[in-house]
């Protein structure tokens, strides 16, 4: 038995890949196949599949109000990967200019929130947002309101919800990528007559590229198909994509629409990661 | 007749050189990644250290200081429904990190150490998990293992003839399963991007010692992937241990996982004692931090 295992590759090959292919495939590929499946379904009265096959699912899914909803969490989403850029940036800069010791403990202060659990850290800033909590407080305080307003409940709420929850995933990928980064080629640039401004978009800019986009796609993907952060910071009044499809398998029953809104969210996401991966070819073949 | 001006004329290709001194805009570009830096890091920490001292706070509901208390704490350790949910965490994260671990490091092996025809589709695949978002993960899996119930109540009509009041599968074992699912992926990208700088001269000169294939493997191989396995393990429990959106669909009756029963309790209004919990819970991540980093460490 050993012997035969020892002199057959394929075989030890076989062996290796078949669990973890088995899992995925079964646990992932063809719940998806699923759901793929009951998209191409009607539905009787009380919301369960029905045959034959038919696209009413995609035909609602494409219905203005939901093709709204799909165009206004990609903005969303959109603004969101922005904002956590443009925070990230002089952010991750800064850290990776510090001398090595400070470097460490501001990096652990990042994978802090990074590790923390995703639900208590939204919960942490609606506590503090909430009606009645700290923030209103300070701003009845100090006299700017008088009464306690909603800071919750709107598209902006959500916004800041995502850009808060997203932050730690942008910052490190664009830390690991700037430590890297060989500063004397700033000089360089310098010295060749371009400013600082020049030096960082012509220079740095384009030999971050890597986790620039690692960072973008981390968060992108999760903030396109958010739950937790549109449930509590949106308050049922802003909703997004990823909300729309929960109350699909849920209160309104309508799984093949659900089906069809989640296979659609994943071509969105597919296509964002390829997007990904052939620019990070292109930029290792540039090099 | 007019004549266009060339740009060059109109003087704003010249201004490449800085409007002031270098050494000023320097300093000035240090200063305003300082302020950046501590702004960004108030914003990340300033909700969740109000969450820790508003644990602490006497206060019922409000968010007015009235005094130190550790009562909210006290009411935690002796809620049985949500000390329940956090063991249940705790077993399925264990286990779901012990199977995602050796199956992970296997398909690393396989991926990394061999050259086939469908290595392609494999490695989408398995990157697969990391980007289809959390709720279409959980709508699927919910579904299938419906489907797999109906399936299972059929058979067991079929075999005894009488039909079941229920059969549903959800419960521990699709929890594990689906934990599995969307972790594994991470432990096989953690310890693969180990194997990739891998020496693999050790291997050839233990075997070249008279070390057998298993040998090689317990005593060389596997004391260099540790690193990379037990930061694969740490990602695995983490994200099991994090999970709320797939386990909320596959969890089944009276498998409430701990951030199932926070989010249930924050349904029903927000209370001091979830600020405890929470409390407990980033505790437990700055644990967790602090131990990969001492790897890391270690690593290096």
């Amino acid at each position: 038995m050993m012997q035969r295992f020892r002199e057959r590759p394929g075989l030890r090959l076989f062996s290796l890949m078949l669990p973890g292919g088995f899992w995925l495939i079964v646990f992932f590929l063809i719940p998806l196949a699923v759901i793929g499946a009951i998209s191409f379904m009607g539905r009787d009265d009380l919301g369960s599949p029905t045959l034959p096959w038919t696209t009413d699912a995609y035909a609602q899914a494409f219905d203005p109000i939901y093709l709204q909803l799909f165009l206004f969490s990609m903005w969303l989403s959109l603004l969101t990967t922005l904002a956590t850029l443009i925070i990230a940036m002089p952010v991750a800069l800064f850290i990776a200019r510090m001398p090595k010791k400070w470097r460490n403990l501001m990096i652990f202060l990042v994978m802090i929130p990074f590790w923390t659990n995703f639900l208590v850290r939204t919960y942490a800033l609606l506590f503090l947002l909430r009606a009645n909590g700290p923030m209103n407080n300070i701003l009845m305080g100090v006299g700017l309101i008088q009464e306690p307003i909603s800071l919750l409940s709107t598209p902006f709420a959500v916004w800041v919800g995502l850009v808060y929850g997203n932050l730690p995933f942008m910052i490190l990928p664009l830390y690991s990528s700037l430590e890297k980064f060989d500063w004397t080629l700033i000089e360089a640039a310098n010295d060749l007559g371009a400013n600082t401004v020049k030096a960082f978009f012509r220079v740095m800019l384009p030999l971050t590229a890597p986790g620039l986009l690692a960072g973008s796609i981390l968060t992108f993907v999760p903030a396109v198909g958010s739950y937790i952060t549109v449930e509590l910071m949106g308050g049922g009044k802003t909703t997004m994509i990823g909300r729309v499809i929960a109350t699909q398998f849920g209160t309104a029953g309508n799984w093949p629409l659900g089906s069809a809104m989640s296979l659609i969210l994943m071509v969105i996401v597919t296509l964002a990661a390829v997007l990904y991966f052939r620019a990070g070819r292109g930029e290792r073949m540039a090099l | 007749m007019t004549q266009a001006t060339p740009s060059s004329e109109l003087g704003w290709k010249r201004h490449s050189k800085p409007l002031v001194p270098y050494e000023t805009s320097e300093k000035l570009g240090r200063f305003s990644l300082l302020a950046i830096t501590l702004g960004a890091f108030a914003f990340l920490y300033v909700p969740i250290i109000v969450l820790v001292v508003f644990s602490f706070n006497s206060a019922r509901t409000g968010a007015v200081w009235q005094g130190f208390t550790l009562s909210w704490y006290e009411r935690m350790i002796n809620n049985e429904r949500l000390i329940d949910a956090a063991l249940k965490s705790l077993v399925i994260a264990t286990v779901s990190t012990i199977i995602a671990v050796i199956i992970g490091t296997l398909t690393a092996l396989a991926m990394e150490r061999y050259k086939f025809r469908s290595k392609g589709a494999w490695d989408a695949l398995l990157y697969m998990p990391v980007i289809v978002p959390e709720i279409v993960m959980g709508v699927s899996l919910a579904m299938f293992f419906g489907l797999v119930s109906g399936g299972v109540k059929a058979l067991v009509t079929a075999v005894t003839g009488v039909e079941p009041e229920v059969a549903d599968v959800r419960g521990f074992g699709t929890l594990v399963i689906s934990h599995v699912a969307f972790s594994m992926p991470f432990v096989y990208l953690t310890v693969r991007a180990r194997l990739a700088d891998f020496d693999t001269t050790l291997e050839e000169a233990a075997k070249d010692l008279g070390a057998n294939e298993m040998r090689t493997f317990m005593r060389i191989t596997l004391p260099l992937l540790a690193p990379g396995i037990i930061s694969g393990a740490l990602l695995a429990l983490t994200l099991s241990i994090d999970d709320f959106i797939i386990s909320f669909f596959v969890n089944g009756k009276g498998w409430n996982t701990l951030p199932i029963y926070i989010w249930s309790a924050l349904k029903q209004g927000v209370t001091p004692e979830i600020n405890a919990v929470s409390t407990a819970l980033l505790l437990f991540s700055i644990l967790i931090v602090t131990l990969s980093v001492v790897i890391q460490r270690r690593q290096q």
